[in-house]
C-alpha cells in the first residue's frame, strides 16, 4: 500500500498575539508547525505503515521553510519527503494549491490520499476535497477511524451529533480530524537522518508538467476583498456582590446598552 | 568558531522540550512526593530514542552526539531533576564505557537493549569507605576457574533498584593499589548480587539510589571488561563523560527554575504592580540568567570536544564545578523570588533547589572538580 500525506506548515496560532494597534497579526518570532490537523494524516498513515506495511510519502507546498515540516515528518517515521516550491505558485488560494497539489500527486504511485481537515491559518477545509476533485476521485472528510479492506476503506466519518461508517473504494482521498489520534513524536535518530542525508526532495512548477498560468496568485479564483481583525475586547468588569444585586446590575447594564 | 546550533540540533532541542513538557512535567511533583521511578517515562523515551542518543545505530543507538545527550538531559532536568539523572547515569556510566571499553562481543550482547531503554544501566564504584577515596576499593573479585568471584557491599548507587545491567569497579589484586582495580559487567539476578537498603533522599527523589550487595558472586571471565587492574582508569573516564551529564543536569535544572521565577513575577503583584515591575527583581533575573548561560557555554564546550575526541576532563570538570554551583544559587534564588509561596510545596522551586544539590555532590564533589582543574594547572 502506498501513502501520501499532504501537509502544510502553519504559524503555531496559540502563539500568535495581535497587535492591538495595528490589529494585525504579529507573527515575528513565532515558531512554525505541522498544522495540527495534518500532524494526525502522518500519524494515521504511520499506523498504517506499522500494520500492512504501507510506503508513506509526505507531500507540502510552500516556501523553502517548509522543509521543516516535512524534516519533522521524516524524523516521526515517514519513508519520503517532497517539498514542491516555485514561485510561480506565489499567491496562490485554495484552489490554485490543489490543482499544482494534483499534478504532483500525478507524478506519485497512491492507494491512498491523507489530508488533515482544514489548516490552522485559513480554516477552510477545502483543499483536501478540491484534490480529489481534480484528480477525480472518491473522497470522505472528517474522518476518525481508518479499517483497511481489501480493496477499500471502511471509515467513520463524524458529524456535530452522529457519525456515518462509510465504505470507500482505492484510490481515495480521506481528510482527518484531530481527534483520530494522538501523534507520536520524532525519534532523535529519525531527526539526524533526515538532514544529514538531505532527504526532502525539492520540485518545481517543472517537475510536475504544470503550465505556470494554471496556478500562483493570477489563477487564484480567490479574491481577498479586505482584511480586519475584529476589535480586541477590553477586559470585562467584575462585580463581588449578591445574587439580587447582581441582578439588578444586569439589568442596569442591558438597558444602558439597548438590549432591553 | 560557530556557536549556532545544527538544524539537525535545533529540531532534537524541540523534542526534547516537546516531550519534557508533555510527558515529564506532568507527573514531577508526584514523582518526587512519592518517590517513585518513573518507569512509564523510560519506556516513553526508549521509544524516541532518549536512552540510547550518542551510539552507532549498529548497536542500535541513535548516531546523534555528545552535544544532543547534554541537551536532551538539560530539557528533561529543566521539568524534571529525576528523569535527567535516570538518562544521564544510564548513558554516561552504564553504556559509554561498554562502547569504549567493551570488546565486539560485550558491545553486541548489552548495548542493543540498553540502548533501546529496554535495559537500564547502572554503575558502581561508591562504598561505605571508598567516596572521594574512590582508590580504597574493599570489593574484591578473585579469579578462579572459569570466573570471578565477587565479595563487597558497594553505596549510594544510582539507577540501582530498576537496573539490569551494573558496571561494577573491585579488587582483583588487593596489594596493587588503584592499579589492582578491575571494571566488570554485571547482570541484575547473578545468583549472590542483591539489591540493599533504598535511600531516602532530599533531592532527586524518584531516582533509584541503593546499596548493591556481592555475596560470592560468580562473574564469567567474559565479564571483564577492559583489562584486568585497568578498572580505576576506567572509572575516571567514565566520570569524566558523566561529567556532562551532570553539568547538564544542573544547567537544566537551573534554567527550569528561571523559566518557573520569571513566569511568577509577571503574575505576583506587590504594592499594585507585579514584581517584575522592581527593579531587584529585573537585576536578580539578569544575574541569574548570564551565570546560566555561562554555565551552557562550558556544557556546550566540553560535550563538543568530548565529540571531537580532545582531551576534555578538564572542561568537563569545570563545567560541572561550575553548572552545579550556578544551579544551587539559582534554584535559591528562584525560591526568595517566590518568597513563601516559593517555599511550599505548590510551586516547583523547592524541588528544584533540593535538586540543585546533589549535582554538587555525585560523580565528583565540587572540590574533586577543583582537585582535577588545579591539578592540571600545576603539573
Amino acid at each position: 500500500m502506498k501513502i501520501i500525506v499532504c501537509i502544510k506548515q502553519v504559524p503555531d496560532t496559540t502563539e500568535v498575539r495581535i497587535d492591538q494597534k495595528t490589529g494585525t497579526l504579529m507573527r515575528e518570532g513565532i515558531p512554525s508547525i505541522i498544522n495540527p490537523d495534518d500532524k494526525s494524516g502522518i500519524e494515521a498513515a504511520l499506523v498504517l505503515k506499522e500494520k500492512y506495511k504501507a510506503h508513506v510519502t509526505l507531500l507540502s507546498m510552500g516556501p523553502e521553510q517548509a522543509e521543516l515540516a516535512l524534516v519533522e515528518g521524516l524524523a516521526m517515521g515517514a519513508d519520503r519527503a517532497i517539498l514542491l516550491s516555485d514561485r510561480a505558485f506565489a499567491g496562490s488560494d485554495t484552489w490554485a494549491t490543489s490543482l499544482a497539489l494534483a499534478y504532483a500527486i500525478k507524478k506519485i504511485d497512491y492507494d491512498l490520499i491523507l489530508c488533515g481537515r482544514q489548516a490552522i491559518d485559513g480554516d477552510t477545509a477545502q483543499v483536501g476535497p478540491q484534490i480529489a476533485e481534480h484528480l477525480n476521485l472518491p473522497q470522505v472528510s472528517y474522518v476518525t477511524d481508518i479499517v483497511k479492506e481489501e480493496n477499500s476503506f471502511k471509515v467513520k466519518k463524524v458529524f456535530e451529533d452522529f457519525s456515518q461508517s462509510i465504505r470507500v473504494k482505492t484510490p481515495c482521498m480521506i481528510t482527518v480530524l484531530k481527534e483520530i489520534n494522538e501523534p507520536r513524536y520524532m525519534t532523535v535518530g529519525r531527526i539526524f537522518d533526515a538532514y544529514n542525508e538531505g532527504q526532502v526532495e525539492r520540485w518545481t512548477i517543472n517537475d510536475i508538467d504544470m503550465d505556470p498560468a494554471l496556478t500562483g496568485l493570477k489563477a487564484s479564483p480567490t479574491k481577498v476583498k479586505k482584511v480586519e481583525t475584529k476589535g480586541a475586547k477590553t477586559a470585562g468588569k467584575v462585580f463581588e456582590v449578591d445574587a439580587r444585586e447582581g441582578a439588578r446590575l444586569i439589568v442596569e447594564k442591558l438597558k444602558e446598552k439597548f438590549v432591553i | 568558531m560557530d556557536f549556532s546550533l545544527t538544524k539537525s540540533h535545533e529540531l532534537a532541542q524541540r523534542l526534547f522540550r516537546e516531550f519534557s513538557i508533555n510527558e515529564v512535567k506532568p507527573i514531577a511533583q508526584e514523582v518526587d512526593e512519592e518517590e517513585r521511578f518513573p518507569v512509564e517515562t523510560v519506556e516513553k523515551m526508549g521509544r524516541y530514542g532518549i536512552m540510547g542518543i550518542p551510539f552507532p545505530k549498529e548497536y542500535g543507538g541513535q548516531g546523534a552526539d555528545i552535544l544532543t545527550y547534554a541537551m536532551a538531559v538539560e530539557e528533561l532536568s529543566k521539568v524534571c531533576g529525576t528523569t535527567g539523572v535516570i538518562v544521564s547515569a544510564h548513558t554516561s556510566l552504564c553504556s559509554a564505557p561498554i562502547f569504549e571499553f567493551g570488546n565486539a562481543q560485550q558491545k553486541e550482547k548489552y548495548l542493543p537493549k540498553l540502548n533501546s531503554g529496554e535495559h537500564v544501566g547502572a554503575f558502581g564504584l561508591t562504598e561505605p569507605n571508598a567516596g572521594t577515596d574512590a582508590g580504597a576499593q574493599q570489593t574484591v573479585a578473585e579469579k578462579k576457574d572459569d570466573h570471578y568471584l565477587l565479595n563487597g557491599t558497594k553505596i549510594f548507587i544510582t539507577n540501582a533498584g530498576v537496573a539490569d545491567i551494573f558496571i561494577i569497579m573491585a579488587l582483583t589484586d588487593k596489594k596493587a593499589g588503584t592499579r589492582g582495580i578491575s571494571a566488570f559487567i554485571l547482570e541484575k539476578g547473578m545468583p549472590g548480587f542483591t539489591i540493599g537498603k533504598h535511600e531516602l533522599k532530599m533531592g532527586i527523589r524518584g531516582s533509584s539510589t541503593c546499596e548493591l550487595i556481592f555475596e560470592n558472586v560468580k562473574v564469567p571471565l567474559e565479564n571483564l571488561l577492559g583489562q584486568e587492574g585497568r578498572g580505576f582508569g576506567i572509572a575516571m573516564k567514565t566520570l569524566d563523560g558523566g561529567r556532562i551529564g551532570i553539568a547538564a543536569q544542573a544547567l537544566g535544572i537551573a534554567q527550569g527554575a528561571i523559566d518557573e521565577a520569571v513566569h511568577y513575577v509577571k503574575d505576583r503583584r506587590q504594592f499594585g504592580k507585579p514584581i517584575s515591575s522592581f527593579q531587584n527583581t529585573q537585576f536578580q533575573l539578569a544575574d541569574m540568567q548570564t551565570k546560566v548561560e555561562a554555565a551552557r557555554l562550558l556544557v556546550y564546550k566540553a560535550a563538543f570536544l568530548k565529540e571531537n575526541k580532545l582531551p576534555y576532563s578538564v572542561e568537563a570538570a569545570q563545567a560541572k564545578l561550575f553548572a552545579s554551583e550556578v544551579a544551587m544559587e539559582v534554584t535559591t534564588k528562584a525560591v526568595q523570588l517566590f518568597g513563601g509561596y516559593g517555599y511550599t510545596r505548590e510551586y516547583p522551586v523547592e524541588r528544584m533547589m533540593r535538586d540543585a544539590k546533589i549535582t554538587e555532590i555525585y560523580e565528583g564533589t565540587s572540590e574533586v572538580q577543583k582537585m582535577v582543574i588545579s591539578a592540571s594547572m600545576l603539573k
